[in-house]
């Protein structure tokens, strides 16, 4: 049972690992081919869009994964092998989007809705316990003897 | 002032809202991308042809103003707008030039004689790779390039009737004048 158990849990592992590259188009060098495997995870697929060039099976993802190792093994480093498919695709094959002016409202925008938000929360709940809500006025003479009555009253 | 701080949720909904409307609405269509090379300098390539026909490169494109089509025979949506691009080959004077994607020769020579043939030369890219130097992403793109050599409109998928006439012909008249 435990083995059984042992290799569902390998299989799964490995399942994780399986991507669309083919070992045709791997690099023999493992740290190069390390590179372009982070790399080509970065870079989208402009065929489906949502998916990176390392996971999609699209024929114009797979010219790119070979491209890109082209590339590397040319010498590039990460950023220029990067710039080479920008300047042809666009910002958009990036699906982490450059921290740079046009986006600051995209990168920014949800923090500062969040501290916004916190803030009015901070301020709401203080005005509240400032306004005397904690505290309930102190018993009048009246209000005191009848509570007298009704304790006296449970009593007997 | 209380009041106005109240209806500020509200405020921001609305605006919100007005501009989902709008991208909405505006029929742009999200899997059309922008080209990254708009009036950049065409890149640099040179093809081979068809058997006994003159290839295609860059230099043969420089002084005029041109269309180039990337198309292949395995591609649907490039049968449909060849009807067109014959006919704006034969009865405008396009100077329409054709670069077979990712196919190969023999299929391409079948493709060109069952529906016709418009193009002035044709570059064969069989790797794709100029396809990749242009940003081409899928097959049939368009691509308007002026007399100093640079991209001035890129058309993804096939070309309407609609879009020659309203986009293509007025860019090319303008191009063609300076």
């Amino acid at each position: 049972m435990k083995r059984a158990l042992l290799s569902f849990l390998l299989l799964l592992a490995f399942a994780a690992a399986a991507h669309a590259v083919t070992p045709s188009e791997q690099l023999a060098d493992p740290k190069l081919e390390a590179r372009a495997r982070a790399i080509s995870g970065e870079l989208r697929c402009l065929v489906c869009q949502n998916e990176s060039i390392d996971d999609s099976n699209a024929d114009l993802a797979h010219d790119l994964r070979v491209l890109l190792r082209q590339r590397l093994v040319a010498g590039d480093s990460d950023k220029q092998a990067v710039q080479y498919i920008v300047d042809r695709y666009g910002q958009f094959v990036l699906l982490r989007p450059p921290v740079e002016p046009a986006t600051y409202a995209l990168w920014f925008g949800p923090p500062a809705l969040l501290v916004l938000a916190a803030l009015c929360t901070v301020l709401y709940l203080r005005r509240r316990s400032a306004s005397g809500a904690g505290e309930p006025p102190p018993l009048s003479e009246a209000e005191r003897r009848r509570l007298g009555e009704i304790l006296r009253e449970g009593e007997g | 002032m209380r009041r106005a701080l109240y209806l500020l949720p509200m405020l921001l909904f609305l605006a919100l809202a007005g501009y989902f409307t709008l991208a909405l609405t505006s029929g742009r269509d999200p899997s059309v991308l922008p080209s990254a090379l708009i009036d950049k300098p065409a890149p640099t390539f040179a093809l081979a042809g068809l058997d006994g026909a003159p290839g295609l490169d860059r230099a043969a494109l420089a002084g005029q103003v041109t269309l180039v089509n990337f198309f292949a025979s395995w591609c649907v949506p490039c049968r449909v707008e060849q009807p067109l691009l014959l006919r704006l080959a034969r009865d405008k004077a396009v100077s329409l030039y054709g670069i077979a994607y990712k196919d190969k020769p023999e299929d391409t020579e079948g493709y060109l004689k069952e529906l016709g043939d418009p193009y002035r030369r044709i570059g064969l890219d069989e790797s794709g790779e100029v396809g990749i130097d242009f940003g081409v992403y899928g097959v049939p793109e368009t691509y308007v390039i002026d007399k100093s050599g640079r991209i001035r409109l890129r058309h993804v998928g096939p070309l309407t009737a609609e879009d020659v006439e309203q986009k293509i012909l007025p860019l090319l008249q303008e191009l063609g004048r300076s």
